[in-house]
């Protein structure tokens, strides 16, 4: 689909668009609809995009495997640390209330930290799992 | 969405399955937005109308499009399916009416979330406090399914593909 002029350039203007609002669901799900499964899946559908377009190997050079495969894990470790830090903190695992001195902040940035985690995993798992099914010839 | 089923159970061609697949999803998220399911609505359309429909047409790039011909007989199925249909439409029957409030679901701790929720939290998302907060232990589970199922893929289809280079290097040598 390399040649295809109109596909090429309503993909590059949509970029950018996709990804933002992605990043807007991201952390504004506090206040708004969304939160970190969506805006992985959004950020994730964003780059599957790029790929169909321009090809699986433009798409390698902007991400490659090796990266995506640490996100996988990245996103489990920081849901998990931040479930840790609490501990050493002196609350239960995954209580937020004691990672900023008012109970309220620590909610707050618990909560942004594990959807973090949420949306790197999502959106990592995403990619590979299109890299893998695309990457494959009969 | 009923004519898309029909058409999907009708069509014989694949890839128009695949299309009225995403359509559905994509009527699905309607419904979700409907009933105030925002965050599933997106969830829907992303990964059901989107990421889902590219994965079944990868898919079909690597068979073939058009469905064989099934060898057994269809009416056995169908008898199947519609017997599991009537259990499940009567196990509804006994189900609270929707949006009854003197429903179980709403009296048990749902109170106690929306209220306490955004003052305890200080988040005005509801569900982003009950997922995030609450529920932490089972979100921290979901996520762990995802990565499984990341690994499994890499694990199946990853470790094909490097046998495959391999393989293609030491015929090179020979």
């Amino acid at each position: 689909m390399r040649d295809l002029l109109i596909l090429r350039v309503v993909t590059k203007l949509l970029m950018p668009f996709i990804l933002i609002f992605a990043l807007y669901v991201q952390f504004h799900g506090d206040y708004g609809p969304g939160g970190g499964f969506q805006a992985g899946v959004i950020f994730g559908a964003g780059f599957i995009l790029y790929g169909l377009v321009f090809g699986l190997d433009d798409l390698r050079g902007v991400l490659s495997s090796d990266v995506l495969r640490a996100g996988f894990a990245l996103g489990v470790l920081i849901f998990a640390g931040v479930g840790v830090a609490g501990l050493l903190l002196g609350g239960n695992y995954l209580d937020y209330n004691v990672l900023a001195h008012d109970p309220v902040h620590g909610q707050h940035l618990g909560i942004l930290l594990i959807e973090f985690g949420v949306g790197v995993t999502v959106a990592s798992v995403m990619v590979s799992i299109f890299y893998y099914f695309a990457g494959r010839e009969r | 969405m009923a004519v898309a089923v029909i058409g999907i159970v009708r069509a014989r061609n694949l890839f128009v399955v695949v299309m009225l697949a995403g359509i559905y999803s994509l009527l699905a998220a309607t419904i979700f937005v409907i009933l105030d399911a925002v965050d599933v609505a997106f969830t829907e359309a992303a990964v059901g109308a989107g990421i889902s429909t590219v994965l079944f047409l990868g898919t079909l790039a690597l068979t073939t499009s058009e469905e064989k011909k099934p060898v057994h007989n269809a009416w056995i199925s169908l008898a199947v399916v519609a017997v599991t249909g009537a259990v499940l439409i009567y196990g509804t029957l006994d189900m609270p009416r929707y949006g009854d409030p003197a429903a179980p679901a709403n009296h048990h701790v749902v109170p106690e979330y929306l209220e306490g929720g955004p003052e305890k939290t200080g988040i005005p998302n509801v569900v982003t406090a009950v997922l995030a907060s609450y529920r932490g232990y089972d979100t921290l589970g979901e996520v762990t399914v995802i990565f499984t199922a990341g690994i499994g893929v890499v694990l199946l289809l990853g470790r094909w593909r490097a046998h495959r280079r391999e393989t293609e290097a030491a015929e090179e040598e020979a």
